[in-house]
């Protein structure tokens, strides 16, 4: 069953004008009248945190909400590469509407465009208030703020600071939310996980969390929820994002009744450290940026066994060059990808699993220098040597693709509120922004406008549109909720089976990494619809939970998040499974051209696919938003 | 090229705060030297769980040395023997075959004691809080261009803001001093442009409230330098004293 029904609430005019009028046409609350809302917000990674921190500064009283121990070490700390702004500061034709136009080309004509145009409005604004907050951006020698590019972009609008971008501009939008617990209005409740929402009227009113220390389930009322818990890349297993991150919040927000949207749009990052072992608990990232300067290759022979260093150019190919001659390296992260599986299939892969490529800065040492490229990349080259052992000043870089970011989230509408009034999902967590492919340095840039620039409009026009009644943690469906979660720990507790739930994570990772991962068939994704459930059944009789509830208990938490992940897969590969078409990470195998590129459907498939749950053994219901491109012509992709 | 070790594990034990602590042994076998320090850790925790027993807590997120969540002393070393390196990427060929290992937690007043290896570091938070931000509102900034910040500055500012806040600092110092990590943020902010007008309030604030969580002084043994993962400098607590004694003299 579908329907065609979703309203994104886009406003009309022009594309360039559509934030600006909007803003003006919501509703404001007046700043007496702040105070008496509260808003809670799960995760402090940027979006959370840069919420969290604004709306406090408004007047909210905010309660906020984070797994770790402390909202510091969100993973937004992990991002290394940069953050994009269409600043135009290297006067190299970049515009806000450059950028806007990169994204959507870059996500494949899957996003919708008031979105990426409000994200590049802002974009400027973000480094302004990051600058402003301190964050020690790298610099040129007369002060002002230097620049790289970034794959998918010919132009250089990427701020950085360091390899440790993401981390800098989190630490900055985490000083501002402490400011804010010391001023008051922010109240902070760490290590704590969401186990569910509570929706009363059919309205989000608040959540139900589990204290991690205590093991205690706690309720918490609010007048909105704002949903900034992240991506479920883990659903691989083995991926870039830390072990903590899940999709928990949103998978049980989804059973409540907001829609799920795009789930098989799922980013393959390119330039990660290859798999090695069977005891491997993540992937690294190794920046994006390397590209800058890095080439790929294989040798051309797939016999060829001698070192890298031995190989001549003339039994080097150096793929993405010559499939790519325009963007070379710098093509963006599907189609890298993309390109490295393909030549590990031919059996061109190198290292000793065969499942990786070159990545090269020979020619880069000797026509900059080892000092240049030791300041561009040296923690980047000391991580890589950590973990591998080798050299990459002198011996290749080793990659492969892994994943490592959602495009695909919960549905939201322009105001980034769900089809559950009062539910906001912002950064990662939603779908919005980045169609079927996210550009390099947008995920940060996306976090930060969210929660700095947009969710503060748009909530208040929520809140001061919406008449809502006095809600406690005493109503019946706090307790409701309360009860299910608890009945769900005692029974993962009460297994007592024999095999652990890292075993059975793993299973399903490999599972959905082999038939839903850089390349999908219908063959393929009709087992794994087959094999899911088995896995499910299998873990809810035989899984071992060891300690007690109400305690501070690793198993019990990660057993809560494999129990979701293990519903989730099956959306994926439904998603998957339906959209009978190629675009950006998504790649069917049936739906290409020629020379194997994507071949998209936009007669049939120009829409976002937002999911709404029936039941666990159900098939969800589609319903469709279909998107409409007023400014930018659909076109293929060629980035040759 | 990675091979197999055997170790032995001497590994803190404790329920909670309120129950004494101990060591207790374990064998971790078939250890692939290319597995991490808490990859090992796992392989120990599997075959735990999968005798019903509770597995070992430790804190842990990024694993890529970031995130600054992971961290024990390891043969008396907080985070272990390599330089620079958080546990998450301590790596297992840094141990021979046969090794005997000892794992305990930060052991500091500042840092009360969870459960295991895990203990609470929310003192880092509160520092932070009395002072370790610059007073912008969303909106009020100005154009990012408006105020250059000379190179040297900025990258003054990036080497003591590279700060994860894992606490080794405070777990390698005989009087568990926080002063690395609470300079680390001073000195980040104190040399920045955007950071002058609240440079002696700040040092001021965030020292009282360093003091308050019951970290100790600083007697210049250096271990906090040695022991951070991110190379933060001593010369950042001189940086600090430096402001402090200009701030109390001043205010």
């Amino acid at each position: 069953m579908t329907s065609n029904g979703l309203d994104s609430k886009t406003p009309s005019g022009p594309m360039a004008e559509k934030w600006t009028r909007h803003k003006f046409d919501m509703k404001l609350v007046n700043p007496a009248n702040k105070r008496k809302y509260t808003v809670i917000v799960v995760g402090t990674g940027l979006a959370g945190a840069s919420a969290s921190a604004t709306l406090s500064e408004l007047g909210y009283k905010v309660k906020t909400f984070c797994i770790q121990d402390s909202p510091r070490r969100a993973h937004s700390i992990a991002a290394q590469g940069g953050i994009n702004a269409a600043k135009n500061y290297q006067n190299d034709g970049d515009s806000v509407y450059r950028l806007f136009y990169d994204t959507i080309k870059g996500g494949d004509f899957r996003s919708r465009e008031a979105n990426v145009h409000r994200l590049a409005e802002v974009s400027v604004n973000i480094i302004d208030q990051c600058v402003a907050q301190g964050v020690p951006f790298a610099r040129e020698y007369g002060g002002l703020l230097d620049n790289r590019s970034f794959g998918g972009a010919q132009v250089s609008r990427t701020f950085y600071a360091r390899g440790q971008t993401g981390q800098q501009l989190l630490l900055g939008a985490y000083s501002a939310l402490m400011k804010e617990v010391t001023a008051g209005g922010v109240t902070l409740f760490p290590r704590r996980e969401m186990l569910d929402l509570v929706v009363v009227d059919g309205r989000a009113r608040g959540i139900v969390v589990r204290n991690l220390l205590t093991g205690k389930l706690e309720s918490h009322a609010g007048d909105a929820v704002l949903l900034c818990t992240g991506g479920y890349g883990n659903v691989f297993y083995l991926s870039t994002n830390a072990k903590a991150c899940n999709v928990t919040a949103a998978w049980r927000t989804h059973k409540k009744g907001a829609y799920f949207a795009n789930a098989c749009y799922t980013q393959i990052h390119p330039t990660c450290i290859p798999v090695h072992g069977d005891y491997q608990s993540k992937l690294t990232l190794m920046s994006e940026s390397l590209r800058n300067d890095g080439r790929i290759w294989v040798p051309k022979n797939p016999e060829d066994k001698r070192p890298p260093h031995e190989i001549p150019e003339a039994d080097r190919d150096y793929y993405l060059e010559r499939k790519y001659p325009s963007f070379g390296n710098l093509a963006p992260r599907d189609i890298s990808s993309r390109s490295a599986k393909e030549q590990c299939d031919a059996g061109r892969g190198v290292g000793p699993t065969r499942q990786a490529v070159y990545l090269d800065f020979r020619d880069a040492i000797e026509r900059l220098g080892k000092d240049v490229i030791e300041a561009r990349y040296g923690n980047l080259f000391q991580m890589y040597e950590r973990i591998v052992d080798d050299d990459p000043y002198k011996v290749p870089m080793m990659i492969f693709p892994a994943s490592h970011y959602a495009m695909g989230g919960l549905w939201v509408d322009y105001n980034l509120m769900s089809n559950l009034p009062g539910l906001h999902v912002l950064g990662e967590a939603n779908f919005s922004d980045h169609g079927a492919n996210r550009l390099g340095a947008s995920a940060l840039m996306q976090g930060l406008a969210d929660g700095y620039f947009v969710i503060p409009y748009t909530l208040s026009h929520y809140l001061g549109s919406t008449k809502l009644e006095p809600v406690d943690t005493n109503h019946a469906e706090f307790k409701k909720a309360e009860e299910e979660a608890r009945a769900r720990i005692d029974k993962l507790l009460s297994i007592k089976g024999k095999r652990t739930v890292d075993e059975f994570h793993r299973q399903l990772g490999l599972l959905c990494w082999d038939k839903c991962g850089m390349a999908r068939d219908e063959k393929g994704l009709k087992e794994a619809l087959q094999e899911i459930p088995a896995i499910r059944e299998e873990f809810w009789q035989n899984v071992t939970v060891t300690g007690a509830g109400e305690d501070f208990n690793q198993s019990l938490e990660k057993a809560g998040r494999v129990a979701d992940f293990l519903e989730f897969a099956e959306l994926l590969v439904t998603d998957a499974l339906h959209r009978e078409e190629s675009c950006g990470g998504h790649f069917r195998v049936e739906h290409q051209t020629e020379d194997g590129e994507a071949k998209r459907d936009d007669e049939h498939f120009a829409y976002v696919g937002a999911w709404e749950f029936k039941g666990v053994d159900a098939a969800p219901e589609l319903h469709k938003e279909p998107l409409v491109f007023e400014e930018v012509h659909l076109a293929t992709r060629s980035y040759k | 090229m990675s091979t197999k070790i055997n170790l032995t594990l001497k590994v803190w034990r404790q329920k909670n705060a309120q129950t004494p602590g101990h060591f207790e042994t374990y064998q971790a076998r078939d250890i692939d030297t290319d597995a991490s320090f808490l990859e090992m850790l796992d392989v120990v925790n599997a075959s735990l769980e999968r005798e019903g027993k509770e597995p070992i807590a430790f804190d842990h997120d990024c694993r890529e040395g970031i995130c600054g969540s992971c961290g024990a002393v390891v043969n008396g070393q907080a985070h272990g023997p390599e330089r620079e390196t958080t546990l998450c990427q301590l790596h297992m060929r840094k141990f021979r075959n046969g090794d005997t290992v000892t794992i305990e937690p930060w052991r500091a007043k500042g840092f009360p004691l969870i459960k295991d290896l895990v203990v609470d570091r929310s003192a880092f938070d509160r520092i932070i809080a009395a002072g370790g931000f610059i007073t912008v509102r969303t909106g009020q900034a100005p154009e990012a261009h408006a105020t250059p910040v000379p190179k040297d500055k900025a990258d003054w500012a990036m080497d003591a803001a590279q700060c994860i806040g894992c606490g080794a600092c405070v777990a390698a110092c005989p009087n568990a001093s926080a002063m690395l990590f609470v300079s680390a943020k001073v000195t980040h902010l104190n040399v920045l442009p955007q950071g002058q007008p609240e440079k002696t309030r700040r040092v001021l604030n965030m020292v009282a409230q360093m003091d308050k969580e019951g970290f100790g002084n600083c007697s210049n043994h250096y271990e906090c330098e040695a022991a951070c993962p991110k190379g933060i400098s001593v010369k950042n607590i001189a940086k600090m004293n430096r402001d402090h004694l200009v701030a109390s003299i001043a205010g």
